[in-house]
């Protein structure tokens, strides 16, 4: 596990509780999970990917991750309608490893971008980190 | 290090068959033919089956070195927590092979096995009095099927209510399979973060229980081997709302004599006979997971059930509500014949001891190794007990290399990363089976071990390194699995 201060933590992009990432592109909001939550999960053997056209709220569950460890759920930072969801995934889920920020999971057109804004800048985030 | 049975030794290596084989060896003589030969229809015959040609030596060597690759609970101490791999007496075994049980077709008439479905009657009533439950079906095959027996019933029971209901309540300290049975059924499992304390909150239950929930899925001891002490309150906010109440009956081997499941609540409950009633675990099977239910859900069990009249024995008529048949005949017959036997050799006072030494045992592993590794939540424990790897964080030594190290002194390694509430999870259980002497040694290996983390991290990222295969690459084998040999 890597301590709270090797973590890569862009400025530019916001996160949720449960670890994903959120970044503004145009009219879309492109999401992945944070540095934190692939260095916890392990080596990501699997990814189940949501259809294209789907709709989910905030908070939802809009797919999994399987790592060498356990299975976990990923959650939707910002609802809204998937438009769009990162292929090279399937036959590559190390991408994710690699760099989970080059390593997207999904593209979704919100709902209401305010939730975006609710989401957690890197200082928050970190603060939370550090809390747990 | 020599603490612990683990040694090195020779280790044969042994090829596949296919490789071994060679044409026109065999492993008997087969009498020249004394009738006359006849022709046959070519539109019968093609190329024959792929098998190798092979001596008798040949496949007595091969099925020897591989058992000797193998570990077992016949080998050493296979603490794997929450699977509760108990020694399994060979008397089982012994009446379970008898040609009297073991050659019975399942399909004779009731009056011509009136001895197999005895066997199966009497463990019916033991398995309803060791669980406090009024009627028991032993059809399902394994946890998880009893399990979905049990979803099956709580649906059949609402339906007979006329209403059905869409949610189940999950607390995250329940087996991982209880989600999957729900969601089988239709149902969406509600998630429940357990409480401060490791166990159900009662508000959390009050605030979560309505009239679209079908009931509550508990563990008790949940998995994280801690006793659900709300449970009787729980089930009275669950059952004032409509609701039902499943026992998943998995951790059994820590309250058996103990704990009343009918006074605590529990409507359904399923039990695993490859746990707590010490049949073997198998190569992935056969199990049974046996489902229990108070007198007002009997009618919705799986049919039939073994009746009897007072002279004679037999398979119940179908019953309208059942949910219908959960396994084809008798179930899985030989492992009800050997939890028969289990139950009948040891008597209810032993069982009552099984479960005080299987928490006994736990717990003077916990309180022992609480200074070493780190404890998830320092209370009394049951059956097992979570640690973690969060002292070895300094060393970057994780739970995965603890575990594999644990190998190369003897041991089957815990479960580990489970459950998923405790992160880096290294979860003990270490039965009844193991004497004092055993369980010592094994906490000198950890103590051993904790101390390597520190001072030689390389020996714990190395290991195994005592077995025909050392580490294996985990990541890669998920990744590009490899299944044609």
């Amino acid at each position: 596990m890597k301590e709270i201060k090797d973590l890569n933590l862009p400025d530019e992009i916001r996160y949720s509780k449960d670890h994903e990432w959120a970044k503004v592109d145009g009219d879309i909001v492109r999401v992945g999970i944070s540095d934190y939550a692939q260095d916890a999960l392990g080596d990501i053997v699997f990814v189940e990917l949501p259809e294209v056209g789907a709709v989910f709220k905030a908070g939802e569950e809009f797919g999994t991750l399987e790592s060498v460890k356990a299975v976990s759920e990923l959650y939707l930072p910002v609802g809204g309608e998937i438009v769009a969801v990162n292929m090279e995934l399937e036959d590559s889920p190390e991408l994710i490893n690699d760099n989970p920020y080059t390593g997207w999971i999904i593209e979704v057109k919100p709902g209401d971008i305010g939730e975006f804004d609710q989401l957690l800048d890197r200082h928050a985030y970190l603060e939370l980190l550090k809390a747990e | 290090m020599n603490i612990g049975p683990g040694r090195s030794g020779l280790i044969m290596d042994e090829p596949l068959l296919w490789e071994k084989g060679r044409a026109g060896r065999n492993g008997m003589s087969i009498p020249e033919s004394d009738v006359p030969s006849a022709a046959i229809d070519g539109r019968l015959c093609g190329a024959g089956p792929d098998f190798p040609d092979l001596s008798e030596i040949d496949v007595v060597r091969h099925y020897t070195r591989l058992s000797l690759w193998n570990f077992g609970v016949d080998t050493g101490m296979y603490p794997l927590g929450s699977c509760t791999m108990k020694y399994n007496p060979k008397i089982n075994e012994k009446h379970a092979g008898a040609p009297e049980i073991a050659a019975a077709h399942p399909m004779l008439d009731d009056e011509y096995c009136q001895g197999t479905l005895k066997i199966i009657y009497d463990l019916q009533n033991y398995l309803a009095e060791i669980t406090g439950l009024d009627a028991v079906s032993v059809q399902p095959a394994a946890g998880a099927h009893g399990e979905l027996a049990g979803m099956l019933i709580f649906e059949a029971y609402h339906q007979s209510r006329g209403r059905k209901r869409t949610k189940i309540l999950m607390p995250d300290t329940a087996h991982g399979t209880n989600p999957a049975s729900a969601a089988l059924c239709g149902y969406t499992p509600v998630p429940i973060k357990s409480g401060a304390r490791g166990i159900l909150e009662v508000g959390q239950i009050r605030d979560l229980m309505d009239e679209e929930t079908a009931g509550i899925m508990v563990t008790n001891p949940n998995t994280l081997g801690l006793f659900e002490e709300n449970i009787r309150e729980i089930a009275d906010i669950v059952h004032a709302k409509g609701g039902l109440v499943y026992g998943d009956g998995a951790n059994m081997n820590a309250v058996m004599g103990i704990a009343d499941m009918k006074k605590c609540g529990v409507d359904v409950l399923h039990l695993n006979l490859h746990k707590t009633f010490s049949t073997p675990h198998g190569g992935g099977g056969p199990g049974a997971g046996p489902v229990c239910v108070t007198e007002e859900l009997a009618r919705f069990l799986p049919s039939p059930r073994v009746e009897f009249d007072g002279t004679a024995y037999r398979l119940e008529k179908e019953r309208p509500e059942s949910v219908g048949r959960m396994h084809c005949f008798h179930g899985n017959f030989g492992v009800l014949v050997k939890a028969l036997c289990y139950i009948l050799t040891m008597g209810a006072e032993n069982l009552k001891k099984v479960s005080q030494r299987a928490v006994l045992n736990a717990s003077y592993i916990k309180q022992r190794l609480k200074g070493h590794l780190h404890l998830a939540y320092d209370r009394p424990c049951m059956h097992e007990a979570v640690f973690s790897d969060r002292k070895q964080q300094e060393f970057k030594v994780t739970t995965l290399d603890i575990a594999k190290r644990l190998m190369d002194c003897g041991y089957h390694p815990p479960t580990i990363y489970f459950p998923l509430v405790v992160p880096g999870a290294i979860m003990i259980e270490p039965t009844e089976s193991e004497c004092l002497e055993d369980l010592d040694t094994f906490i000198d290996v950890v103590k051993q071990i904790v101390r390597e983390a520190e001072t030689e991290p390389e020996l714990l990222k190395r290991a195994p390194t005592r077995f025909k295969v050392k580490r294996l690459d985990e990541t890669a084998a998920a990744r590009r699995p490899c299944l044609c040999g």
